[in-house]
């Protein structure tokens, strides 16, 4: 990659710099070094060591090998918790992407209606993320409590309590609730930029409304999807806040593991070991899932 | 522009000055394949087409022609199905094409601005209709090898929409509406984001391409000379009304209106009076004209400007002085300042400015017209305006 620098990318640069590569090669450097008992920095690999020690093994339990196929596959502790994290990130993925889609639609045939009006629909989905995310989940937690809102009401019904906390539920409902708004964004922006004669192409040609959706809108809004599929996807493998708060504390996914080693056994240099892992795990998965639509550009332009 | 056409050739189809919008016996013995009646279109406040009623024939190139605002693109996609008339009615072949959904009529659009798939390769968009219809594999590669060759594409098909020239991507647009078989071909101002040569050289191909198919095309534009070189009928559209119906030669050569008369090619329109059959009064004298008397004394005069002749003053001429002269390739396009206004001329003889002439022109080259409220665009002289002013007090 080629920059042109010129004098306004200088402060873009310094930014990237410090606040970005810094503590990149501080992780990575944390990663590969200890402190011995005489406080002398030493290299050691112990930190991945630890992560894929066999000591401490347990069955995957992941995408419901354990529970659903009765396969006993015994891992290291830490490759359950990613597993498990890479299974609710893509699970809380899909679920945006389900939700996130038909709501994107709609806004944005709403706004197409609207050209000069307000926006007030999708302003209704932003409106949440001005908020802090430590704030929006408590307050799951104050709704979703077994002695909560909701369980008072179904109380109330005679039914319940039901145990919404503490589980893939609960966290799965956290992360698609914050997320939800990084799915619809990128999505609804290109489908609105999708030019109506191309709709009307498609019509003219034969084509009834599913069939242009799944010719034409769907196609063309694919590079929306991945946008937002990043977005989504990314924040919901490396959180620990959600899981913290939603998941009582006691729920392990490969963020919490990592703060946990940094706050808690102040073991920095497995708690980096782990995040490059991770930050290598994460980029893996993005280049797989973006893999498609680069295919089909690079085709195009090699034709 | 006039070489084109024979003129003063009186066609059958010529509209008559009552009852064109009503059905007219078809002389051409063809059937109409598509007919408006009374159509009525309001975009909000604006009323965008206003009691449109027209036919078209089978196997015709018909084209609705007017500035931009003239509701000619709008009655072009009420026929695609794009827009719904508020009220009237349009039969296809008889039946009620209004209540049938775009995608289920057997119609098909060449979009303004092509609007090519992106995401699809050439071959993939000119297949799209075929596909969606379920052809075999081998059907839809055999038709769209045969309309990428009549459009003079072989061997694009896997080309990706943004590596072509907007005259190529004009030819994709044109090859994935053809290759559909479609029975009326809309056409949308297709050749307006061309250049002037591609134009000039399209306009010929699409006119030879509906001939060999023997589609109906219906072509919106608001370039006359497009109009006039490619169509069998033209329809003059001005503010969501029809001005005038007829052939080219026709609506050239006897405009119903100044507007009409104005719009279509260059010309000198004068406010005239007729007091008696084959006479009337214009820029100071009387003439002998071909027109009976009409309904009204005051009457607008046009004369083309190449019909008009230079000679040496005298009293059977219009005199006047040169004030400018511009040679344009085939002619000379000169202003003549007269006592009561300024010519335009365009004659292969030369003037010099400051020349006195004489302008002479022979009786059926002066057209009469009813007077109308559509005043020209375009007004020639500020002497016409304050003598069309005295007329209409």
């Amino acid at each position: 990659m080629r920059l042109r620098l010129n004098r306004l990318t200088w402060p873009y640069l310094a930014w990237m710099l410090l606040f970005t590569l810094v503590p990149l090669l501080l992780v990575a450097f944390y990663a590969f070094t200890a402190y011995d008992e005489s406080g002398k920095l030493f290299f050691t690999l112990q930190g991945f060591r630890n992560v894929i020690s066999m000591k401490d093994t347990v069955a995957l339990s992941a995408f419901g090998l354990k529970q659903l196929f009765s396969l006993d596959l015994q891992v290291p502790i830490y490759v359950n918790v990613l597993a498990k994290s890479l299974e609710i990130a893509l699970l809380s993925t899909l679920i945006c992407l389900l939700l996130g889609y038909p709501a994107a639609y709609i806004l944005a045939e709403h706004s197409r209606r609207n050209r000069n009006g307000n926006n007030l629909l999708l302003m209704l989905f932003v409106i949440p993320m001005w908020m802090n995310a430590l704030l929006r989940t408590y307050a799951w937690l104050a709704l979703l409590e077994p002695r909560g809102i909701i369980n008072n009401f179904l109380g109330q019904l005679g039914l319940g309590p039901v145990q919404f906390l503490y589980n893939d539920f609960g966290i799965g409902l956290g992360m698609v609730y914050n997320y939800l708004p990084f799915m619809i964004l990128p999505i609804h922006s290109i489908l609105v930029k999708i030019s109506p004669s191309l709709i009307e192409a498609s019509e003219d040609l034969g084509a009834n409304r599913m069939q242009t959706f799944s010719r034409v809108t769907m196609p063309l809004s694919l590079p929306g999807v991945m946008s937002g599929v990043n977005m989504v996807f990314m924040p919901a493998m490396t959180t620990f806040l959600i899981p913290d708060l939603l998941g009582g504390g006691r729920y392990l996914l490969i963020g919490n593991a990592i703060e946990r080693q940094y706050m808690v056994s102040r073991d920095m240099t497995t708690g980096s070991a782990l995040s490059i892992i991770l930050l290598v795990f994460v980029l893996a998965s993005m280049k797989f899932l973006t893999r498609y639509e680069k295919e089909n550009n690079e085709g195009g332009m090699l034709l | 522009m006039n070489q084109l056409f024979s003129p003063k050739k009186k066609t059958a189809v010529s509209m008559a000055d009552s009852g064109w919008q009503q059905q007219l016996p078809d002389s051409t013995g063809s059937s109409h394949i598509i007919e408006l009646i009374g159509v009525n279109k309001y975009f909000g406040e604006a009323h965008v087409l206003r009691d449109i009623s027209f036919y078209i024939r089978q196997n015709e190139f018909i084209t609705l022609l007017g500035p931009s605002g003239c509701g000619k693109s709008t009655t072009l996609r009420i026929l695609a199905g794009f827009e719904q008339a508020n009220s009237g009615q349009v039969l296809f072949e008889g039946r009620d094409l209004l209540a049938i959904p775009p995608y289920e009529r057997h119609l098909n659009t060449v979009f303004q601005r092509y609007a090519l798939f992106p995401h699809l390769n050439v071959f993939d968009n000119i297949a799209f209709g075929l596909r969606i219809k379920k052809q075999s594999r081998q059907e839809i590669r055999t038709r769209v090898e045969q309309a990428l060759k009549m459009v003079d594409l072989q061997g694009y098909s896997e080309r990706w929409v943004d590596q072509l020239s907007g005259g190529q991507m004009q030819r994709v647009a044109i090859a994935r509406a053809i290759v559909n078989q479609p029975r009326v071909l809309l056409l949308d101002e297709p050749l307006g984001a061309l250049d002037l040569k591609m134009r000039k050289d399209m306009q010929i191909e699409l006119k030879d391409m509906q001939r060999s198919l023997g589609i109906t095309f219906v072509y919106v534009t608001h370039d006359q000379e497009e109009a006039l070189t490619m169509s069998d009928t033209v329809i003059v559209m001005k503010t969501g009304e029809i001005q005038q119906i007829g052939t080219p030669t026709d609506i050239y050569n006897e405009p119903r209106n100044a507007f009409v008369a104005d719009f279509i090619g260059e010309s000198n329109i004068l406010p005239g009076r007729m007091t008696r059959d084959f006479e009337v009064s214009f820029a100071g004298r009387t003439f002998t004209c071909v027109d009976p008397r009409m309904e009204n004394e005051a009457v607008d005069v046009v004369v083309r400007p190449e019909d008009v002749q230079l000679r040496q003053p005298s009293d059977e001429t219009v005199n006047g002085v040169v004030t400018s002269v511009v040679f344009k390739g085939v002619h000379y396009e000169m202003l003549i300042e007269t006592e009561t206004c300024e010519w335009l001329v365009q004659s292969t003889d030369r003037a010099a400015e400051g020349d006195h002439v004489g302008l002479y022109f022979d009786p059926d080259e002066i057209h009469i017209m009813a007077k109308s409220d559509q005043s020209p665009d375009r007004v020639r002289t500020a002497g016409d305006d304050v003598q069309e002013q005295e007329d209409d007090w």
